[in-house]
This record gives structure tokens, C-alpha cells and sequence, in this order.
């Protein structure tokens, strides 16, 4: 029989993600939410390390305390127990355009060597091969909260040394261009995905290896990156999820286990 | 006396909605006008432009039951559960027929409506830098402030022939009430030519007076209201049901295959002679799975003042 204590070391590539991504959140930060795994790192650094995160979802919720896992980005559990509900105007004028974003986390569907991401279109725009759901929040997240995380999963498909089309910039060519955008967002951070997490150099823009997950190799890695990718000197292995999170996503955050 | 302005689905669809007009259908994911959508597909509307920030269920069963010639959106995919097939298909593989799309972000399809709600003739906003959209979209356009210097975009005003809203109450006026999330909902009224309000309920005239900041369209633009019970199903209202999860997660399968959804719109559309029958057939098992328990706010004191 396995002991309990034995089956709390188990944990999926989800959770990983979420833990990660939660750990990157800092107490009293004012965060844009997206659906699914975004959701659950805010939720989660919010019951642990950073009690008083703010909660903004682009539907026009302000100070969000769901009872259940969103089902949508309009589900009414957003509302009830929130702060205060505007308008989608408001909400992208006001909170996001008026500077009040600290992080904002997106998904991408294709992500590049730059940090561009594409959520448009796989092949040509006007014959798609496959037609994405498209931009939604992530530009303006992107160009107007002062930081952005990105979420997704790592494979070979979806990174790509360029994206097929850029739904939302990251770098661009290269730092130096993103940095002539005249807007807060200075670019992503982070890349947070199920085998390690990405940042960028400081100079070029460039995505890095910077942290694999237990039992990852740099080598699992390579093999999904579309171009040569570079690894940090300082590359760090992430500690594993905590009893304490891993009990939080699964008995109150994701109880029926939809995205973990 | 002001005349009342209460009408059945099936005849503001059929006097207000005519074949090749632009056609709003707001709620961000949350108080979908399902119903008025099922009405336009029984009364086989053609070459529609459907605008709204994202598709949803009701765009798809309308793209698969052939009722648009093109679509506008700023993300389209099935909330929380993944593809909208049906639409793929025509953009695709342009079946039953080949749809046009326009598309914008969220930021800019907000912006749009904002500037045909308030007689402009663009709206500036910080979106777009560095993206590849603007090249694909000539509707989105540069522009040099004229007091700084600095880039901005523009977008302009969306001004569609009819509005679709469902709301929790209004009176027979049209005075319209909503609460929870209320998206772009004004802002779509107020951009439009002409604008439908579907309802839970029609209450009188006093209710709406008594809690005046809660009205979000005022009778003054409105054309139509219709008594929609169960009228957003299978999305959310707020206080009033839950959005049918296990619909969204069972239209992935059904908009993949043509046959599955043509059987779907045979079963609960076309062969349902209004949102009663459609109601009377989802049942009350699923209505009341569908029923949240009540949390009712503190009443607040507006006060008389003679």
C-alpha cells in the first residue's frame, strides 16, 4: 500500500508550471489573470506567500475571490465576493492603459527565439493551415503591464525560431527594438513551461535556459527548442513543489483535476 | 403614456434583423442572447456580418447554419474548452460557404465600440506596437498625436445595423437592467442603429426607477424588448443559472462533424418553435442543476429629495 506521504511526491508537469509561476508573484502585485494555469498561480500565491495580490480579469473584474476554478472568463464566481466590476473599456483604458498592471501572464500558442508569441495563425495569414483563436488581452497585457509571464507548454512546434506571426511582441528582432516601443511593457520575462523556465538576456533579448525542472535534462530540452539555444551560466535546478502547494492546487484550487 | 415596446422573439428578429446587415450579439461569455441567435437561424438570415469580441457557441451554430457572410472578433475560440469547428471549417475550408473575418485585440474591438457609441471617428489607443496585425488589417492605423508627437493606433467606430443584448430585467420601455459582468453591452447599444433587448423578466416600470444606477441601456435607444426566459442557456446569468458546462464540453465534439451539428440544429433549433419549447425540452433536472443559491446584496438608500 502506498503511504500517503509517498503519493504527495508525485506530481505532474501542471503543477509544476503553477508552483513555478506562483513563485514568481510577489505580495501586494497587481496581476492580469487569464483561464487556466494563470489562474491557479495567482489563486495559489494567494493563499501562500502573497496574501494580498489584487486580482484582474480582462471580463471587468477588479479584486477577485472565486469560490471554484473559473469556466470561463466571464463565469460569475469572478463576481460574487470581487471589489469592484467595470466595463471590458474600463478595465483596458483604465487599469491596464492608466499603468496599474504589475504582471500580466499569457499563453501562446507558438512562441520564438525573441519571445514573440503567435496565437493568430499557423501558416499564411489570409490560407491559414490553422486558424488560432487570435489576440484577445495578450497585446495590450504585453505592452502595458510593467512585467509578463508566459505560460505554456515546451514543444518542438511551438518553438519555433520565428513565429509565423507576431499576435503579440516580445522582443521582436531583438531587444533594441523593443526597446523604441513607446509603451510601460518592457518585454516578457519569463517563460514558464512543463520542463523549465526561459528568461531572456539582458543585452540581445534572446530567450535562455534558465532553471530545469528534477529530472530534466538540457538535452529534453534542445530537442523541442527550434534553433540553437542558449543556456544560462547559472542554469539552477527548480525545487520541487511543496506538500503544502501541491495540497492547495489539488484539494482547493483543481479539485476535479481539470488542468492539473 | 409611452407605448410599449414589447414584442415576441420572432417578430423584433423578423422586423429589425434583415438579410445582409451587421449584426452586434454582445456578452463576454457571460448573458449570450442564444435565444434571438437560435430565432435569426430558424428564419434562415443570410449574408449577416456577426460582430462580437468573441464568437462563442452562438457564432458557430450560426456560421454551421450558414447565416454569415463574415465575422468580427477579437479571440474566437470555445471558452474554457478549446476550437469553434464550425467556424474553422468556413475560414478553413470554407464550408458550407466561404466567411470573411476581420479581427482585432480586445483592446481595439472595445475601442471600436466606444467610438461608434460616442459619434467618433476613431478611437487612439496603446495597442498594436510591434504587432503583425495592423498588416493584415488595414482598418488599424497608425496615428501622430497632434499635442505630443508620439505614435499611437486608431481604430475606427463599429456602428452596427442592430444590437442583440440579454439582460436580467427591463421594463416595457425597454430600460434595461444588468449586473455581473457587463462586457461591451452599452457600448454596443449605443453604437448601433437599432437595438433588441432580451430579458429573464419584464418588470414594471417602478423596479427599474427605484435603482436607476443599475441601468446600462436606457429605454430611450431601444427598438424591441423581448421576454427571454432561459434566454442566454447554455451561458451564464448572473443570479439566475449557471452556464451549462456540459454543453460547451459536448459542442467540441458535436461542431467537429457537419452531420452531428446539422442533427443539433435540427433537434434543438429549427425543431423547437421558440425558447419555451426550447426550455420545456432542456427540462427541469437541468434547470435546476443549473439554479446557484442566492446571495443577495444590501439594499442601498438613494434617499427623497422634494
Amino acid at each position: 500500500m502506498v503511504q500517503k506521504g509517498e503519493e504527495m511526491k508525485d506530481y505532474s508537469p501542471s503543477e509544476m508550471m503553477i508552483v513555478r509561476a506562483a513563485r514568481e508573484l510577489e505580495d501586494g502585485q497587481v496581476v492580469f489573470v487569464g483561464i487556466g494555469l494563470p489562474n491557479l498561480a495567482a489563486n495559489l500565491a494567494k493563499r501562500l506567500h502573497a496574501p494580498h495580490i489584487e486580482m484582474i480579469y480582462e471580463a471587468g473584474v477588479f479584486g477577485a475571490h472565486p469560490l471554484r476554478l473559473p469556466l470561463s472568463i466571464g463565469d460569475p464566481t469572478l463576481v460574487s465576493g470581487a471589489t469592484a466590476i467595470c466595463s471590458i473599456p474600463e478595465i483596458f483604458m483604465y487599469y491596464l492603459q492608466g499603468g496599474l498592471i504589475d504582471v500580466g501572464m499569457v499563453g501562446a500558442a507558438q512562441i520564438d527565439r525573441y519571445g514573440n508569441i503567435n496565437t493568430t495563425v499557423i501558416g499564411d495569414y489570409h490560407s491559414p493551415r490553422v486558424r488560432l483563436p487570435g489576440i484577445g488581452g495578450a497585446s495590450a497585457i504585453s505592452l502595458l503591464a510593467k512585467k509578463m509571464l508566459v505560460i505554456t507548454n515546451l514543444t518542438k512546434r511551438g518553438f519555433p525560431e520565428k513565429v509565423d506571426f507576431i499576435s503579440t511582441p516580445g522582443f521582436l528582432g531583438g531587444k533594441r527594438e523593443r526597446d523604441k516601443l513607446p509603451v510601460e511593457g518592457k518585454g516578457p520575462s519569463a517563460i514558464i513551461t512543463d520542463l523549465g523556465v526561459f528568461g531572456f538576456d539582458q543585452v540581445s533579448g534572446e530567450v535562455v535556459l534558465q532553471s530545469l525542472y528534477p529530472g530534466i535534462t538540457v538535452e529534453e530540452v534542445r530537442e523541442r527548442v527550434g534553433w540553437e539555444l542558449r543556456i544560462s551560466d547559472q542554469l539552477t535546478i527548480s525545487p520541487e513543489p511543496e506538500k503544502e502547494e501541491l495540497r492547495i492546487i489539488r484539494e482547493e484550487l483543481d479539485p476535479r483535476r481539470i488542468y492539473i | 403614456m409611452k407605448e410599449s415596446k414589447v414584442l415576441s422573439m420572432k417578430e423584433a428578429i423578423a422586423r429589425y434583423v434583415e438579410d445582409g446587415c451587421k449584426v452586434i450579439c454582445e456578452g463576454f461569455t457571460h448573458l449570450i442572447p442564444f435565444a434571438a441567435g437560435h430565432e435569426m437561424i430558424r428564419q434562415k438570415k443570410r449574408d449577416l456580418t456577426l460582430c462580437r469580441m468573441t464568437p462563442d457557441l452562438i457564432f458557430d451554430q450560426m456560421v454551421g447554419a450558414g447565416c454569415a457572410r463574415k465575422v468580427v472578433f477579437s479571440w474566437v475560440g470555445n471558452p474554457g474548452v478549446g476550437s469553434l469547428y464550425a467556424l474553422r471549417r468556413a475560414v478553413e475550408k470554407g464550408i458550407p460557404h466561404r466567411v470573411e473575418i476581420e479581427e482585432y485585440s480586445h483592446f481595439g474591438m472595445a475601442m471600436r465600440l466606444l467610438a461608434g457609441a460616442a459619434n467618433l471617428p476613431f478611437m487612439p489607443l496603446r495597442d498594436y506596437y510591434g504587432c503583425d496585425l495592423p498588416k493584415v488589417n488595414p482598418n488599424i492605423k497608425e496615428l501622430r498625436c497632434p499635442y505630443s508627437g508620439e505614435t499611437l493606433f486608431a481604430v475606427p467606430p463599429l456602428n452596427p445595423d442592430v444590437a442583440i443584448i440579454h439582460a436580467q430585467r427591463a421594463d416595457q420601455l425597454g430600460n434595461t437592467q444588468m449586473w455581473g459582468l457587463v462586457g461591451v453591452q452599452k457600448e454596443s447599444a449605443f453604437a448601433s442603429r437599432r437595438v433588441i433587448v432580451t430579458v429573464e423578466e419584464i418588470v414594471p416600470e417602478e423596479v427599474i426607477r427605484g435603482d436607476p444606477n443599475r441601468t446600462i441601456i436606457p429605454g430611450l435607444i431601444v427598438d424591441a424588448v423581448v421576454e427571454a426566459p432561459f434566454g442566454a442557456h447554455p451561458s451564464y446569468v448572473q443570479g439566475y443559472y449557471d452556464r451549462d458546462n456540459q454543453f460547451y464540453l459536448q459542442w467540441n465534439d458535436i461542431s467537429r462533424e457537419v452531420s452531428l451539428l446539422q442533427k443539433y440544429l435540427e433537434e434543438w433549433v429549427l425543431g423547437v418553435k421558440d425558447r419555451q419549447g426550447y426550455v420545456n425540452k432542456l427540462g427541469e433536472v437541468i434547470i435546476k442543476r443549473l439554479t446557484p443559491p442566492a446571495s443577495w446584496s444590501q439594499p442601498v438608500n438613494y434617499g427623497i429629495y422634494r
